[in-house]
C-alpha cells in the first residue's frame, strides 16, 4: 500500500513556525537582560503533589502515579513520604540558604493539608498552581470545559487557602491541550511554565508569557529517568551554573537556571545532602540571583 | 522482504589496505549536527507515531525547538572554537522555517546533506514516484538555501525503503549515513551510482549517549574521547560526532563537550573535516 499523498504535502512550509501559538525568535537576537542582581537567576520550583490511590488514565497517568493492581499503598506512601518529610527537608534547605523558591501546587494540597500553604507563605515562597491533583492531566482531548473547570478550581483553591491568586501555572508533566493557552488567559494567568523550548521568559501570541522550566535540568530527569546519583545530578547542575554565568558575562544578558525539584526524588536522606551542599555552593557565587518565577518575570517584563 | 539486503561485501577489519589521511593524520573526524524541524501536528504515518502525546505534546515538541531559538549557535560557537566543521544533516523544511538556522551554518562554511524535508515525515510505505520527490526537494531547496549540491543522505528519522539507496545513488549523491557496520568508508552495492557508506557513529550519538544509556554530560564527554583515542591508535578511521543542539547545548551539557573537542584537537592525530572530504580521501586511494 502506498502513503496517502497528504504525506507529500506541506500546508504549513514557510518562514516561521507551523503554528501561531508564539512567533519566533533566537535568543541571541534579543536585548539583553538584566537582574535585580547577578547575571544567572536560580529558580527553584518543587513540584508538590497529591496522588490520589485512584490513578486515572484520562487523559493520560501522570508521572509518578499509582503502579500495581489496586490499592496501591507502596506508591500513594511513598509519594505522601515526599509531602510530609522530603517537602520539609527541602524548605529547610532553603531557609539555611536565605532563598525564595516557587511550589507548584496541586490545589489538593491546599485542601488536605492547609499547614503546608502556610508554612510555604510564612517562609515567603511564591505558589504556583499546578492543577488540582495528579488525575488532573491534561491533553488535546479533554473536554474544553472540564478543561476550563479544572483550571478555576486549582486556581480559586489555592487563593482561599493561601490568600493570594496564583500568577503561575504549571501543568502535569507540562502537558497542555490546544486550548490550554487561551484557558489559562481566560483565568487570568499571567505566565505558565510548560514550554521547554527557551531560556528565558517570551510571549505568546495572546498575550501569556511562558517561563521555562528546563525539563532536562529536572531531579526527575537526571535521577529518576537517566538513573544519575545525586552527586551527578549536583555536578551537572554546576556545569551549568558555570557555563550560563560565562556566557552572560561574555554576551552581557542575563541567564536562567531552572531547578524543577520533586519531595519524593530529591528529598530522600541520602539525596538531600548533596542537594544542600550544591545550594550552599551556588548561594556563594557572585553571579546568583535566587528568585521565585513571579520575581523573574516581574523583571524580564519591565524591560520588555 | 529480503532477509539479507545484500547492501555491501563482506570485508573483514583485519589485513585491509591502510587508508591514509590528508597531513599523516590517524583518525578523520567529522561533526554531524542534525538541523531538524519537527511538525508540531503531522499527518499520522500508519507506522510510527511522531509524537507520544496527542498534539501538541508541548515537552517534545518545544524540546526540539529550543535548538532553533538558543542551542544551534552555542553549540555552532563551541565547535568553531576548537576547529571543527559541521557536515550538517538539515530537515531541509527548516530553510522555510528558519531560514537564519540555516544561514548561520553557511557562514561558517559548513557543508548540508538531507535528512529529509522533516523530521516528522517518514519514508515507510512510499512508492518510488514519492521517494523520488523528498529527493529532488532536498537537492532543490538546499541549492536554493545554500548554493551547495547535497552529496549525503540521513535518512529522515532513520525510514527507509528497501529502494532508497538505489535511488540516492542514481541522483548522483555519493554517501549515505545510514548504515552503522563500519569504522571506514565502504562501497554499497546500487543499481547505478557510486554510492559509499560514511561511518556516522551511531552508538556516540548524543541522543544514544544521553537517552539510550543515559549517561552524565561528563560521562558522555569521556565517551567521546575515548572513542576517538581508539579510533586514532588503530589508524586510518572515521569518527563521527552526531548531535542534536537541544541535547548537546543544553547549560549542564556544553561545557564537558567543549572540553571533549579541545581534548581532541588538542591531540593532533585528527584530520577535522567534513563528510564530502572524507568521501574525497577515500574514493582517491582505492
Amino acid at each position: 500500500m502506498n502513503l496517502d499523498p497528504s504525506h507529500l504535502e506541506y500546508p504549513h512550509r514557510h518562514d516561521g513556525y507551523d503554528h501561531d501559538l508564539y512567533p519566533w525568535s533566537a535568543l541571541k537576537d534579543r536585548p539583553p537582560v538584566r537582574w535585580p542582581r547577578g547575571s544567572v537567576a536560580i529558580w527553584l520550583c518543587v513540584d508538590l503533589e497529591y496522588f490520589p490511590l485512584t490513578p486515572s488514565d484520562t487523559p493520560f497517568r501522570a508521572p509518578g502515579h499509582m503502579q500495581t493492581a489496586y490499592p496501591d499503598y507502596r506508591h500513594y506512601t511513598a509519594r505522601e513520604y515526599g509531602t510530609r518529610i522530603g517537602f520539609y527537608r527541602l524548605l529547610d534547605a532553603f531557609a539555611k540558604v536565605g532563598v525564595t523558591a516557587s511550589i507548584a501546587c496541586n490545589s489538593a494540597i491546599a485542601e488536605r493539608y492547609p499547614a503546608i500553604i502556610a508554612d510555604i507563605v510564612a517562609a515567603g515562597h511564591e505558589i504556583i498552581a499546578h492543577s488540582t491533583d495528579m488525575n488532573g492531566t491534561i491533553a488535546s482531548g479533554l473536554p474544553e470545559d472540564d478543561e476550563r473547570a479544572l483550571i478555576a478550581t486549582s486556581l480559586d483553591t489555592l487563593e482561599r487557602v493561601s490568600g493570594t491568586r496564583p500568577q503561575g501555572w504549571l501543568s502535569i508533566a507540562r502537558s497542555q491541550s490546544w486550548n490550554t493557552p487561551r484557558l489559562l488567559r481566560e483565568a487570568g494567568v499571567r505566565y505558565a511554565c510548560d514550554w521547554v523550548n527557551d531560556e528565558l521568559p517570551y510571549r505568546f501570541t495572546n498575550g501569556l508569557i511562558n517561563l521555562p522550566l528546563n525539563h532536562e535540568l529536572s531531579d526527575r530527569q537526571i535521577i529518576t529517568v537517566q538513573q544519575q546519583s545525586a552527586d551527578s545530578y549536583a555536578q551537572s547542575i554546576r556545569d551549568a551554573f558555570d557555563w550560563l554565568a560565562a556566557e552572560g558575562s561574555r554576551e552581557g544578558g542575563g541567564r536562567m537556571l531552572p531547578l524543577n525539584l520533586t519531595p519524593y526524588i530529591m528529598g530522600l536522606p541520602y539525596r538531600i545532602d548533596a542537594f544542600e551542599a550544591l545550594l550552599r555552593d551556588l548561594a556563594g557565587r557572585a553571579e546568583a540571583w535566587f528568585a521565585s518565577g513571579g520575581q523573574i518575570v516581574d523583571a524580564w517584563d519591565a524591560q520588555q | 522482504m529480503k532477509a539479507d539486503p545484500g547492501l555491501y561485501a563482506f570485508s573483514p577489519y583485519r589485513d585491509r589496505p591502510k587508508i591514509v589521511w590528508p597531513g599523516g593524520k590517524q583518525v578523520a573526524v567529522w561533526v554531524a549536527p542534525n538541523l531538524e524541524y519537527y511538525e508540531i501536528d503531522p499527518p499520522a504515518h500508519p507506522k510510527r507515531k511522531a509524537w507520544t502525546k496527542p498534539h501538541p505534546d508541548v515537552v517534545g515538541y518545544s524540546h526540539r525547538d529550543h535548538s532553533n531559538r538558543v542551542a544551534h549557535w552555542r553549540m555552532a560557537d563551541v565547535m568553531s572554537a576548537h576547529g571543527f566543521p559541521g557536515s550538517v544533516s538539515l530537515s531541509v523544511a527548516l530553510c522555510q522555517h528558519h531560514p537564519a538556522v540555516v544561514a548561520d551554518g553557511v557562514a561558517r562554511g559548513w557543508e548540508f546533506f538531507s535528512h529529509g524535508i522533516y523530521n516528522t515525515r517518514y519514508a515507510y510505505d512510499m512508492d518510488e514516484a514519492q521517494e523520488r520527490a523528498i529527493i529532488e526537494d532536498s537537492i532543490r531547496t538546499v541549492r536554493e538555501a545554500t548554493g551547495q549540491s547535497i552529496r549525503g543522505w540521513l535518512a529522515p528519522a532513520l525510514t527507509h525503503t528497501e529502494r532508497t539507496l538505489d535511488l540516492i545513488a542514481e541522483y548522483g549523491l555519493d554517501y549515505t549515513c545510514d548504515l552503522y557496520h563500519d569504522d571506514q568508508p565502504q562501497r554499497v552495492h546500487t543499481k547505478s551510482g557510486d554510492l559509499i557508506s560514511m561511518p556516522y557513529s551511531l552508538e556516540v550519538n548524543d541522543h544514544y549517549g544521553f537517552f539510550v544509556y543515559n549517561m552524565s554530560p561528563r560521562e558522555y564527554a569521556d565517551t567521546l574521547v575515548r572513542q576517538y583515542r581508539r579510533l586514532a591508535d588503530e589508524g586510518g578511521t572515521v569518527m563521527c560526532i552526531p548531535l542534536h543542539a537541544y541535547l548537546i547545548g543544553q547549560p549542564h551539557r556544553i561545557g564537558p563537550f567543549a572540553d571533549a573537542l579541545r581534548e581532541i584537537a588538542a591531540d593532533g592525530r585528527a584530520w577535522a573535516t567534513t563528510a564530502g572530504e572524507i568521501a574525497d580521501a577515500w574514493r582517491a586511494q582505492q
